[in-house]
């Protein structure tokens, strides 16, 4: 590769796109379906391609399929803001974010891939005496986690970012944010990709084009799948299709708590670096950081209603776009290159379903909302370790299905506002 | 945006009105139920991909709760009723999956 290899589209790019390095031929095989293997991920996004790359590396189980219904990494993990970061507020998030992080900052050492995983800090505003308590609170919380954070005053914060606007005189004036110097950003469909040829490499069959539309359940316990390529039996079978997990639940004859809705993204043109790191705002209602290339790149919360349409309404568009420009009014003169939305699937506690289901031998994990990108590592580790042993990582027994019966939610709609 | 008839102000954006899901889960004696039926009561809802009747409520109009049938896969607009009606018949048109409302 050359420093100069120039991959911007034509005259939409300011500035020559930082060189990316070149992809061998070919990163993973694509097969045709055994008739049996000993575990099956149904779906092949970020995390179901981690849970199969961790099944096959931390647990030495190779004879496993990924089937995946449309491609690989063309569903939400195509469709995120990309955002890493573990300062949640309850223990058991933490725990589980956390760990994710640890693994996202050895993970291209790990699978021998760069993903720009870049740890460029994510900083959460607050715009009120309450949002800087809860904020505060969230820190010392995170403190005795060992998640690293620091409170920073708005000066600090113009400091940090000096494209912001920190003037009193707005509707919701920065008083101040918190900041997670390890949090970040990764190259979204490098990450399926790393994992994908990673998986492939220990033996995992990777099959695109193969829709689940069916299970083999007898005596309450699952013995393969039925697909669009036909029957394919299976010892144990991983749901990791959020934007359809009811569906699927559903299919297995059994219901889960979770509403799918809508939850759009955009990006700029690629621009000139001015934004080196993440900028949350969970009372204006926008998140926004600069990839690599140079396009903005910004999200809000989900559409209000469900819907499996992987589109939702412009006025939550022009919503998070009137937040962004009060906070950044250099974006004003920017344009709207492209939105897209992802079908996010959301437990009432916002937080993930990681488990055993009530049918033996089926595992799910669902429910990541509107934040599920950083989990991605952590994820897979922690549903790898569930499948492989029929019981859960000490990391997502707290995230049990059951706990809609116990009563043991884990309540992170507070600690994460709305943008996750 | 979708464009959402209320049966009593006629159809107004979408911005006028708040979500509030499945419609007609009826509010069961806590006493009769077990922790697995009341949990079920809590926190399931239909969640189908295909007509769904769901409702809303129009804030910024009357402030009044209706039903709404609706298609989540594209988002075209069915009959809206009113809730101790008698719900009227989810259209047939297109796919449905997952649990019927």
């Amino acid at each position: 590769m050359t420093d100069t290899h120039d991959i911007s589209p034509g005259t939409i790019g300011r500035r020559k796109a930082a060189a990316l390095p070149e992809q061998p031929p070919q990163l993973w095989k694509n097969v045709k379906p055994k008739k049996a293997y000993d575990a099956i991920i149904v779906g092949g996004g970020g995390h179901g391609l981690s849970t199969a790359y961790y099944l096959a590396k931390n647990h030495g189980i190779t004879n496993i399929a990924v089937l995946e219904k449309g491609w690989l990494a063309g569903g939400n993990t195509a469709r995120n803001t990309t955002i890493i970061r573990s300062n949640y507020l309850w223990d058991e998030s933490a725990g589980i974010y956390e760990h994710s992080l640890k693994l996202w900052e050895t993970l291209e050492q790990d699978l021998g891939y760069e993903m720009f995983f870049s740890q460029r800090g994510v900083l959460t505003l607050a715009h009120s005496v309450s949002d800087v308590r809860s904020k505060r609170r969230n820190l010392y919380a995170n403190a005795l986690n060992g998640i690293d954070g620091e409170w920073l005053t708005p000066e600090e914060v113009k400091k940090l970012v000096p494209i912001i606007n920190i003037s009193p005189d707005v509707r919701y004036p920065v008083h101040g944010a918190t900041y997670q110097p390890r949090g970040g950003i990764a190259k979204h469909d490098w990450v399926a990709w790393g994992y994908a040829k990673a998986a492939s490499d220990l033996g995992v069959d990777i099959i695109q084009g193969c829709e689940v539309n069916g299970f083999d359940i007898r005596n309450n316990k699952v013995h393969g799948v039925h697909t669009s390529m036909g029957n394919i039996a299976a010892g144990k079978i991983g749901l990791v299709v959020a934007g359809h997990s009811s569906i699927l639940a559903n299919l297995a004859g059994f219901d889960i708590p979770i509403q799918s809705r809508p939850l759009q993204a955009l990006v700029s043109p690629l621009l000139e670096q001015v934004l080196n790191t993440v900028v949350m705002s969970g009372a204006v209602h926008v998140y926004v950081s600069q990839a690599h290339k140079g396009e903005l790149v910004m999200g809000a919360g989900t559409d209000a209603f469900n819907s499996y349409a992987q589109r939702g309404g412009f006025h939550v568009i022009e919503h998070q776009l009137a937040a962004a420009i009060e906070l950044f009014p250099i974006f004003s003169r920017a344009q709207v290159l492209r939105t897209w939305g992802g079908i996010v699937d959301i437990a009432p506690d916002a937080s993930p379903i990681i488990g055993v289901t009530p049918v033996e031998n089926l595992f799910i994990n669902t429910g990541w909302g509107t934040g599920g990108f950083k989990a991605t590592p952590g994820s897979g580790w922690v549903m790898a370790h569930t499948m492989a042993t029929g019981t859960p990582h000490e990391l997502n027994r707290p995230f049990a299905l059951d706990r809609f019966v116990t009563g043991h939610l884990i309540d992170e709609h507070g600690a994460a506002g709305v943008a996750h | 945006m979708l464009y959402i008839p209320c049966p009593h102000c006629g159809p107004r954006n979408e911005t006028e009105f708040h979500y509030g899901a499945e419609a007609g889960v009826a509010y069961p004696d806590p006493n009769a139920l077990s922790d697995t039926e009341w949990a079920k009561y809590l926190h399931i809802r239909a969640n189908p991909k295909g007509w769904l009747a769901e409702r809303w409520v129009h804030f910024a109009g009357c402030g009044r709760w209706f039903n709404l049938w609706r298609n989540t896969i594209t988002h075209e607009i069915g009959p809206a009723y009113l809730p101790f009606t008698e719900q009227p018949k989810a259209p047939t048109n297109g796919k449905q999956e997952g649990a019927k409302s």
